[in-house]
């Protein structure tokens, strides 16, 4: 009928179009009935009417008499206008009346009230015929006493009735439509409560719906706890994968590295030599790779359902730099921090993060005894932390484009990376609502990463 | 040629007899060829006011006002006779040309207007409510006490009948379908009426076709009383002539009060022009002030000195008297009163 739309309009239509029918049906009935009362009514007073008069017939000097009770037809005139006609006969003889009024089908036994319908004077009539027998002459006759009506008072009665009953009708349908719709809202109002339920809860939130629900919606929330299970099911299984395989990839690469270096050092060939470094640089490669793909996994994990606590961004920082202190060392890179107590609210594990990746970033592109200068500051609703370093800034392409997964810039050949560090500082940061803008420093020398954090 | 000849000789009996019927006539002449033709019972005396108002706001229509008895202008009508208009005092006859089929509806604002008990169907039209009267004269009254009762009218009458004898007139209930009303319609409200007649009927009473015959003798002192006399006829008289030779009573027992009628046969043409008639009519029966016109309003029908018993019903109930066995006996009944030696 419409399709897959809504179950509640659905409902209501189809409870509407119940009361229509209900009401269409009433209102005939009804009309059917006051037409039968009205009819009802006119046979009985023209049958009270025929029998007033049949009262007075009597048989005199051998003849019969009647006498019209005035009465008889004033009953007649006091329910409605109605045209009046009537006929006595006596046997075959018409002893008063109207002629020409339609001979009845069915002639009354004695004593009892005939009714016909027929036609006279143009309209149509109603006849009611009673029938006494009465002593003329020597023989008792039958007289037949006839009154007949028009149908104008019935008709009326019965289209004001009828009138009546399609108001009533169309209230009845009024009131029955918005008691559907009403219905239809308040039967599916437990499927919303627990569609809303469901979509309330966080991604990490596979509890099992422990909810009320009328038993047609048993089955339903029945399959989507078990569902919610299969889900949470499979999801410690990847979480598990994925620190296994952490595992598996990283323990057995410190492994070669440690030997290597073992090796480099006992040996003199200087040949084999930089083989070995090769091999390190190789193992470093490999190692921090998996170390970014397993960030990136926690990341986009955890940013789905953040943990928000108050963080000092200039601890946090710090405390970053501190631990990059010994690769930067190595490069004689001097790491300049210049700090401001700044609050915001975050998840204090995916912004160590992202400033790890940011300064990593950093450290490794920077040539030899240069400066990567650190600085937090903020506006009136944003925090910002600006990371500059000395290297070859990030080229001519496209700088938003960097955040990319798996994108590296033009200035990064010969540099060990996987191309993740700044996707993840960007799913960091825009699951805190913030963003990351990328630029080249003025002069070409160096790049100028800025993390905005808004403010609690 | 022998269907022309009976044609004719039956357009000949017709116009005869028409002739022979025909109480008064007169034609009022319009600027147009639209002639209104109505039957009336009204005497012109009475009812010519009417008619020349309805040419001031119509001037177009001239007016052919025929006269006849109330018998007349019933019968006219069933058979067919073409009129506009049908204006009787009878509601009888009026209201049996209606239920049997003679009468066409008309409906309009004026029409919508009248009480229910005024109107039947859109087909017939009351107008006016006229009571009936006694009429007595001033001068064979000297010395007498006027009675407001039917039973101080029949002690009356029985106490002095030499007063009486050959004095007092009625309507012939065998000519006057106005008389015949009025009679049927006492016989029924009240048990008076027997007696009266009665102890008329051993006065020699005097018989009229008309009340306005029976109001000319009671003026002249030909009638020291006329008994159920159309209450506007006398009222009209007395107004015209203020001789105080005439008295108008009201009895307190119990008073007749007639609705004049007003129909569009059947035959009728000239039906915009015969509705205009009926809403004026309507409209002058619906007034409140009683004076200026000949004939009284609806409403005041009970102001005076009379409770008020409310008009004649209009309704099927009015066609029992004119059942032919009904009306044999009751004529029977009314013969032996009135007419015993």
């Amino acid at each position: 009928m419409i399709g897959t739309g809504s179950i509640g309009r659905r409902l209501t239509f189809l409870l509407a179009g119940v009361a229509a029918l209900l009401s269409v049906l009433s209102w005939w009935m009804v009309s059917g009935l006051a037409r039968e009362a009205a009819e009802r009514t006119q046979d009985n007073v023209l049958a009270a009417s025929a029998t007033a008069i049949a009262e007075t017939l009597r048989s005199e000097q051998g003849e019969v008499r009647l006498e019209l009770p005035y009465s008889a037809f004033s009953m007649l005139g006091a329910i409605s206008e109605d045209r009046v006609f009537y006929r006595v006969m006596a046997g075959q003889d018409l002893l008063t009346g109207y002629a020409g009024l339609p001979a009845l089908s069915d002639p009354p036994s004695p004593g009892q009230v005939a009714f016909d319908t027929g036609e006279f004077s143009g309209e149509p009539i109603r006849m009611a015929s009673v029938s006494r027998l009465v002593l003329a002459g020597t023989q008792p006759v039958p007289v037949t006493v006839t009154v007949a009506q028009t149908r104008n008072g019935v008709g009326a009665i019965s289209a004001d009735l009828s009138q009546l009953a399609a108001l009533l009708a169309v209230a009845f349908f009024i009131i029955a439509a918005v008691l559907s719709a009403f219905a239809a809202r308040t039967s599916l109002r437990p499927l919303n409560e627990i569609a809303a339920a469901v979509s309330r809860r966080g991604p990490s939130d596979l509890r099992p719906l422990k909810r009320d629900a009328p038993a047609e919606l048993a089955p339903l929330m029945s399959s989507l706890n078990r569902l919610m299970d299969r889900l949470g099911q499979s999801i410690r299984r990847s979480e598990d994968f994925i620190a296994e395989a952490a595992h598996r990839v990283r323990t057995p690469l410190a492994t070669v590295r440690t030997q290597a270096e073992i090796a480099l050092r006992s040996i003199d060939n200087e040949t084999e030599k930089q083989r070995l470094r090769a091999i390190i640089r190789a193992v470093d490669e490999s190692s921090r790779s998996a170390g970014q793909l397993l960030d990136h996994a926690a990341v986009t994990y955890r940013a789905d359902d953040l943990d928000r606590v108050p963080i000092d961004l200039s601890d946090l920082l710090s405390h970053t730099a501190a631990a990059l202190e010994p690769t930067a060392a190595m490069k004689d890179i001097t790491l300049q921090l210049e700090t401001s107590h700044v609050r915001v609210e975050g998840d204090p594990v995916l912004l160590d993060n992202a400033f790890r990746n940011v300064l990593d970033n950093a450290i490794k592109y920077s040539p030899e005894d240069t400066n990567v200068h650190m600085r937090i500051t903020s506006t009136a609703d944003e925090a910002l932390i600006i990371v500059t370093d000395e290297g070859p800034g990030l080229g001519d392409g496209p700088v938003q484009e960097l955040t990319e997964r798996f994108r590296r810039g033009s200035t990064a050949k010969g540099i060990v990376g996987s191309g993740l560090g700044l996707t993840i500082v960007e799913d960091v940061l825009s699951a805190h609502g913030g963003r990351v803008e990328l630029a080249s420093r003025q002069g070409g020398r160096g790049a100028c990463i800025t993390l905005v954090l808004p403010l609690p | 040629m022998y269907h022309a000849c009976l044609a004719f000789a039956l357009m000949f009996w017709a116009t005869v007899v028409a002739a022979q019927t025909i109480e008064d006539h007169r034609y009022y002449r319009g600027s147009t060829d639209v002639t209104l033709r109505i039957v009336s019972t009204a005497d012109l005396e009475v009812f010519e006011p009417y008619l020349l108002t309805f040419q001031q706001d119509r001037p177009d229509v001239s007016i052919d006002y025929t006269v006849v008895s109330s018998a007349e202008l019933h019968r006219a009508i069933k058979e067919g006779a073409s009129f506009d208009l049908a204006l009787s005092s009878a509601m009888d006859l009026q209201f049996q040309l209606a239920n049997d089929g003679y009468a066409q509806s008309y409906r309009s604002d004026a029409t919508e207007a009248l009480p229910d008990w005024a109107r039947w169907r859109d087909l017939i039209f009351a107008f006016t409510a006229e009571p009936a009267v006694v009429v007595l004269s001033s001068d064979r009254f000297d010395g007498l006490s006027t009675p407001s009762t039917r039973q101080e009218l029949i002690t009356l009458l029985r106490e002095n009948p030499d007063t009486f004898r050959g004095a007092v007139g009625t309507y012939d209930v065998r000519e006057s379908g106005l008389g015949y009303l009025f009679a049927t319609q006492e016989a029924r409200s009240t048990d008076a009426y027997w007696r009266l007649s009665e102890v008329m009927g051993r006065l020699d009473p005097q018989l009229y076709c008309c009340s306005g015959q029976m109001i000319d003798d009671v003026a002249e002192g030909r009638l020291a009383l006329a008994y159920n006399v159309l209450g506007s006829y006398a009222a009209e008289r007395v107004a015209r002539d203020s001789g105080g030779r005439v008295q108008i009573l009201r009895m307190q027992d119990f008073a007749n009060v007639m609705l004049r009628t007003a129909i569009i046969p059947k035959t009728a043409s000239q039906t915009d022009a015969a509705g205009a008639m009926i809403d004026m009519l309507a409209t002058l029966g619906l007034r409140d002030e009683p004076e200026t016109w000949p004939l009284p309003p609806l409403s005041l029908s009970g102001t005076g000195e009379a409770p008020d018993f409310g008009p004649i019903r209009l309704g099927p109930a009015l066609m029992v008297y004119l059942d032919t066995l009904n009306r044999r006996a009751f004529l029977t009944e009314w013969e032996d009163a009135m007419e015993q030696r």
